[in-house]
């Protein structure tokens, strides 16, 4: 009987164990470890954000589900990786530290054959002054990434609402609170879902709604931008992008380092280095990712932290991390089968794995100061991956050791993502948008490095009715209930 | 004055893109035509799908 030990409970862990759970059935064990008690569908927490749902409808209980599914839940923080053991076994293990099911504070230590890492990120407020403590939000501005968090900005934003429709005129603004933030697209979404609120109450008028952010140019969204066909013409995000921000009277604010943050200010530095100030009455800004911060030991009790994970935490896997300019940057640096180098037992699964470069360019001010967007790899491609490895621990335990891994590159990967603003079924709309690959690859399609005819984006109700289908296929899916696996990530 | 070009007063940069037409914002809203885009957009997605797995 082997052990396959998953931590993290987000999309590409949760994919992966109860994947792995439905091939393997009883005849092996399936451990999770996560700190949360609940499952979140995280873009539906932009609806949160706004009033137009309930923290109750993004989230469910995991341990039913587990229990359903045969997996053993452990709500526990993961601690630490031993991967050749200690000095009394050579077994492999983890230690982890239990958040809840009343053990909460006690340690613990798991043997594992297979271990899969999809912890996710670090909400990592602590890398701008002001944004927060470590990994705990700040008091001077909100944040969507959690379903609580969402929650909490829904009532900071009622009060600037309420100053509104009392005549006060409001600032707000929304983006990136670092100069190496992701999860550019979340926000988007929430802006111009703001932006609709407003117009609906009728206090738009009374709203300056600003966007800040660490692209050089909107419609970046993390990916070097995009070509898209969009009637008839094969044009750039950034048209696409730059004509909804004016369309929706919504300034902005790119090629912007959030340095610090106070009570209704924030400093930021330009790319070309400047430096500035921006007033606000509500701030939404996204903080920096890294990873959760796990040590790793060798079986003599050494530090081997470095030897896992690459420097700003996330773990290394296949890619080919060799430092090189953006012009020789290639489609194939990019990991295809999520297993460590040094350890063939220990993969990486959606954002934890340490991705070769980023997808946009690298760009820093005069000053030094390094402003671009770390690469996506939430949503379609952390389940898409976490599938992946699931298959390949399957083969690794039913096969043997020689089994072949099952290889996906978000290379040769696509995405869909439907930002929404508004959530009524015939007054919203969303901006739909699917790009394949997600990493562009320019010897397969030189000029644009994406197949045209699977780039594309458009506004309407179209998108906007696709956006509430996800929301309730993904959460069916995620519960287990009957079909699920005929859904796909 | 058209009630959709307005904005390209409202900031310099806005009037260096496109706002799209009080034709085109009907279009997004219009139920026979998100109809017949919503089948587009699945479809297009599927692929996207099945090509990615």
């Amino acid at each position: 009987m082997a052990r396959l030990v998953v931590l993290g409970g987000g999309v590409a862990g949760h994919t992966t164990a109860t994947f792995a759970a439905k091939w393997l059935g009883s005849g092996h064990e399936v451990v999770v470890v996560t700190p949360n008690s609940k499952w979140n569908w995280i873009p539906s927490n932009i609806w949160v954000g706004v009033g137009e749902m309930k923290k109750e409808e993004v989230v469910f209980d995991l341990a039913p589900v587990y229990a359903k599914a045969g997996i053993t839940y452990k709500q526990a923080l993961a601690v630490s990786i031993n991967p050749e053991g200690n000095a009394d076994s050579d077994k492999p293990f983890v230690t982890i530290e239990y958040t809840g099911q009343g053990k909460a504070g006690e340690s613990e230590t798991i043997e594992y054959d297979y271990l899969v890492n999809a912890t996710g990120p670090k909400l990592n407020f602590g890398a701008t002054p002001g944004l927060g403590e470590g990994g705990q939000m700040g008091e001077h501005t909100v944040s969507v990434c959690t379903a609580d968090h969402a929650e909490h900005a829904y009532h900071e934003l009622q009060k600037v609402f309420e100053k509104a429709k009392n005549g006060e005129k409001q600032k707000i603004l929304v983006g990136t609170g670092h100069g190496l933030c992701t999860c550019q697209g979340a926000a988007f979404e929430y802006i111009f879902n703001i932006e609709h609120e407003a117009n609906k109450a009728g206090i738009r008028d009374n709203l300056d709604i600003k966007w800040i952010s660490n692209e050089s140019f909107l419609g970046d969204f993390g990916m070097g931008g995009l070509h898209m066909k969009v009637g008839g013409y094969v044009v750039s995000s950034r048209l696409f992008a730059e004509s909804l921000f004016a369309e929706r009277g919504v300034d902005w604010l790119i090629g912007a380092h959030t340095s610090k943050v106070e009570k209704g200010k924030v400093e930021y530095e330009l790319l070309d280095g400047t430096k500035g100030e921006e007033t606000f009455d509500f701030a939404m800004l996204i903080p920096p990712f890294a990873g959760v911060g796990l040590k790793a030991y060798a079986k003599d009790g050494s530090d081997i932290t470095d030897k896992l994970f690459a420097p700003n935490g996330f773990m290394k896997v296949d890619a080919d991390y060799t430092p090189k300019p953006f012009e020789e940057w290639k489609a194939s640096d990019w990991p295809k089968n999520y297993q460590t180098p040094d350890y063939k037992n220990i993969f990486a699964a959606g954002i934890s794995f340490a991705p070769p470069h980023p997808i946009s360019k690298i760009m820093e001010s005069p000053n030094g100061t390094p402003i671009y967007p770390t690469p996506p790899r939430t949503g379609m491609p952390a389940g898409i991956i976490g599938k992946a490895v699931a298959a390949s621990v399957y083969d690794l335990i039913t096969k043997g050791e020689d089994a072949h891994l099952h290889e996906i590159s978000m290379a040769e990967m696509g995405a869909a993502c439907v930002a929404s603003a508004g959530k009524g079924v015939f007054d919203g709309t969303a901006a739909a948008m699917t790009v394949y690959p997600v990493v562009p690859d320019f010897e397969k399609y030189p000029g644009t490095g994406r197949d045209t005819d699977y780039t594309f984006g458009e506004i309407g109700l179209a998108g906007h009715w696709i956006k509430h289908i996800l929301h309730y296929m993904f959460i069916y899916k995620a519960k287990l209930l009957p079909g699920w696996t005929l859904i796909p990530e | 004055m058209k009630k959709e070009e307005l904005n390209f007063a409202r900031n310099e940069r806005f009037q260096l893109t496109m706002i799209p037409s009080a034709f085109v914002k009907k279009m997004r809203t219009c139920l026979v035509w998100q109809f017949f885009r919503f089948m587009v957009i699945n479809i297009k997605m599927l692929i996207v799908v099945a090509k990615s797995h």
